[in-house]
């Protein structure tokens, strides 16, 4: 419809494109010609790694493929394969593995800086919940890639939280027979999970990236103001006073922190691929064993807060169930933040005091509950038995209990606190500090 | 077209296109039942879990011989008489003394030692939280701690059992350890996975 402008604008071979394909239209309405807030800082770079990262996954996936066999039998083998004997499988797999913590590292970033700049206001509530159901995607992708190696780790951590889905009243062991198709972690379980990892989940993440991205295009960027660029607009072009062209003022932006992020990433792949740990685990190049278990079991780094809210919660009445639901309802309770948020301002430069420091609070209780996920709960003894209530329970677990109470009182307590706290007057059009 | 035409039954248009698509999503829901069965353990992993021969005349007292069935390990402790009265001490630091939970035991097992032989015990062994293998801890003390009379530690999570597979109360673990279904076909060879009344 409007094409037809657009093409009578090029000539050419573009001008033959054009009538037949909405190109430079496309460029001009999400690229040239599409207008971010010219107050971007660093916090907005992270959204665009994360595309990146999204890429490479893909790209290094597909190589690892070539080589990788989705056999109980063959599986471990074959990374090993892919890591002494595939010219050049070591790189690819350091890449893809290094790729999924940095993912996770970037993906966090871009959801704290939501939180803080209040990202998720009116109206970009959908463009929120995409990037909820993008990092819930997210998890499963990691998950099911994680027990492709198929060693103790593997083995054990889908052991675990394949189990979890056994503590759904009713219908769990079912339910989780369902999931392995076996009574136990076993090739028809490894052939499934790869599956979802190289065709069913990246392909849902494809479509929730652009649907995000679509949202995005439809409401445009927040800034770190958290002011409305379209409320003021040049009378003649149309154009938001404070809105830039994307490209070539953010493209070039990006390709900076891009830069930055690389030299991260080739550090990490060339010298620390496992991270002392955290990335690949030690356990993890011992093949599975269903008979052994492994004396220690932790999800790798990005799961460990979630993992400690799991293990914090003590069984009630018989059942495991509450601690698998608190665990479900700590990811699933990002989707609610657009409405628990009463806040009339959007960004933290402007929010009161009270609302800075239960941020605060949270990120503290979010990184002690990852680090504690990363240790056996008896790491700091426990409390003496003269203790009332305290004596004789695990030192870490109590830590952990407490720090679990603080990050759910960030959510629910939202809607008290960011109406209490005393904002400050927002300016009318977005600064640049 | 609809401004076209001089009549539309906007009532039968209604109810045409309700039963259209009332038609399809159950023929799309039906067309579900095969994927999400194929999903189901196969016909090979069904067979692979049948029932397993164990011969227990090798297994000395105070000692554990440990098995696979349905690759789970299965232990089969063969308990000394201080081992059997040890399980009388303790009913008040365990959470299930009683054996309410009725799914963790055969019902020939639902007895003081859990067992059908009152020294020997067939027990699973995987924890009962979150799936992980616990380990034989057998002799008082040691490692455990003074008040330790012997019994099965979880290392993932700290789950204690005692002899029977009761669990300590303050474990993660819900529930006592699973006795699997089994019959003695002799003095000395126990089935696994097969009981008198029913095939498990």
């Amino acid at each position: 419809m409007a094409k037809k402008i657009d093409s009578q604008d090029s000539a050419g071979f573009i001008g033959w494109i054009d009538e037949r394909f909405p190109l430079s239209s496309f460029i001009k309405n999400h690229l040239t010609e599409y207008y971010a807030p010219k107050n971007f800082n660093f916090w907005y770079l992270f959204g665009a790694l994360a595309l990146f990262v999204f890429v490479m996954q893909i790209l290094t996936g597909i190589f690892l493929t070539m080589h990788y066999k989705p056999d109980a039998a063959q599986a471990f083998a074959s990374v090993e394969y892919i890591m002494r004997d595939v010219s050049f499988g070591w790189l690819i797999r350091y890449m893809h593995s290094t790729g999924s913590s940095l993912f996770f590292v970037v993906i966090y970033l871009h959801m704290f800086k939501s939180l803080m700049y209040g990202s998720y206001q009116k109206p970009r509530e959908l463009l929120w919940i995409f990037g909820v159901a993008i990092f819930l995607a997210l998890m499963a992708e990691a998950f099911f890639g994680y027990l492709l190696p198929w060693g103790q780790m593997s083995y054990w951590g889908a052991q675990v939280i394949v189990n979890l889905f056994a503590a759904v009243p009713f219908i769990g062991p079912d339910l989780a027979e369902w999931v392995r198709g076996d009574y136990l972690i076993s090739d028809a379980t490894l052939n499934r999970f790869f599956a979802f990892h190289v065709i069913a989940l990246p392909l849902a993440l494809a479509g929730l990236i652009l649907t995000h991205l679509i949202a995005l295009h439809e409401v445009g960027s927040n800034n770190p103001d958290g002011v409305e660029i379209k409320n003021y607009k040049d009378k003649k072009t149309g154009i938001p006073l404070d809105g830039i062209p994307f490209h070539p003022y953010y493209t070039v932006k990006d390709l900076i922190g891009l830069t930055v992020f690389l030299i991260v990433f080739a550090s990490i792949i060339f010298f620390a691929p496992e991270m002392g740990g955290y990335f690949l685990e030690a356990n993890n190049f011992i093949p599975a064993d269903p008979l052994v278990t492994p004396s220690h079991i932790a999800p790798v780094w990005y799961f460990t807060p979630f993992y400690s809210i799991l293990r914090a919660v003590p069984p009630i009445l018989n059942s495991q169930f509450p601690g698998v639901a608190a665990m479900g309802l700590s990811v699933i309770i990002f989707a609610f933040v657009p409405w628990l948020d009463k806040s009339p301002v959007r960004s933290i430069r402007y929010k009161g005091i009270l609302f800075k420091k239960w941020l605060g609070a949270f990120v503290v209780s979010f990184i002690i509950l990852g680090y504690l996920g990363t240790v056996p709960s008896t790491i700091w003894g426990q409390f003496p038995n003269v203790l009332p209530l305290l004596g004789g329970s695990d030192v870490a677990t109590v830590v952990a209990r407490i720090f679990t109470i603080v990050y759910f009182s960030f959510f629910i307590l939202m809607p008290i606190y960011s109406k209490k706290s005393i904002t400050k007057p927002v300016p009318t059009r977005v600064t640049m500090k | 077209m609809a401004n076209k035409s001089k009549k539309v039954n906007l009532d039968r248009r209604r109810f045409l296109v309700t039963a259209t698509s009332v038609t399809g999503a159950i023929g799309a829901t039906a067309l579900g039942v095969p994927f999400v069965s194929s999903m189901l353990p196969s016909e090979k992993a069904k067979a692979a879990g049948a029932s397993v021969q164990v011969d227990v005349s090798k297994v000395e007292q105070g000692k554990v011989l440990t098995t696979e069935w349905r690759g789970q390990p299965v232990w089969i402790l063969n308990r000394s008489d201080e081992m059997i009265n040890s399980l009388k001490s303790n009913p008040k630091k365990l959470a299930d003394p009683n054996l309410k939970v009725s799914s963790q035991q055969p019902k020939y097992c639902q007895n003081k030692t859990r067992s059908i032989k009152p020294n020997m015990l067939v027990i699973v062994g995987i924890c009962t939280h979150l799936g992980c293998a616990p380990s034989p801890r057998l002799s008082p003390k040691g490692d455990m701690g003074e008040n330790w009379e012997g019994g099965f530690f979880c290392p993932c999570h700290g789950s204690k059992f005692d002899l029977a597979g009761r669990v300590f109360k303050g474990s993660p673990a819900p529930t006592n350890l699973v006795v699997p279904p089994h019959k003695y076909l002799d003095e000395n060879i126990i089935i696994l996975g097969e009981d008198t009344k029913e095939k498990a």
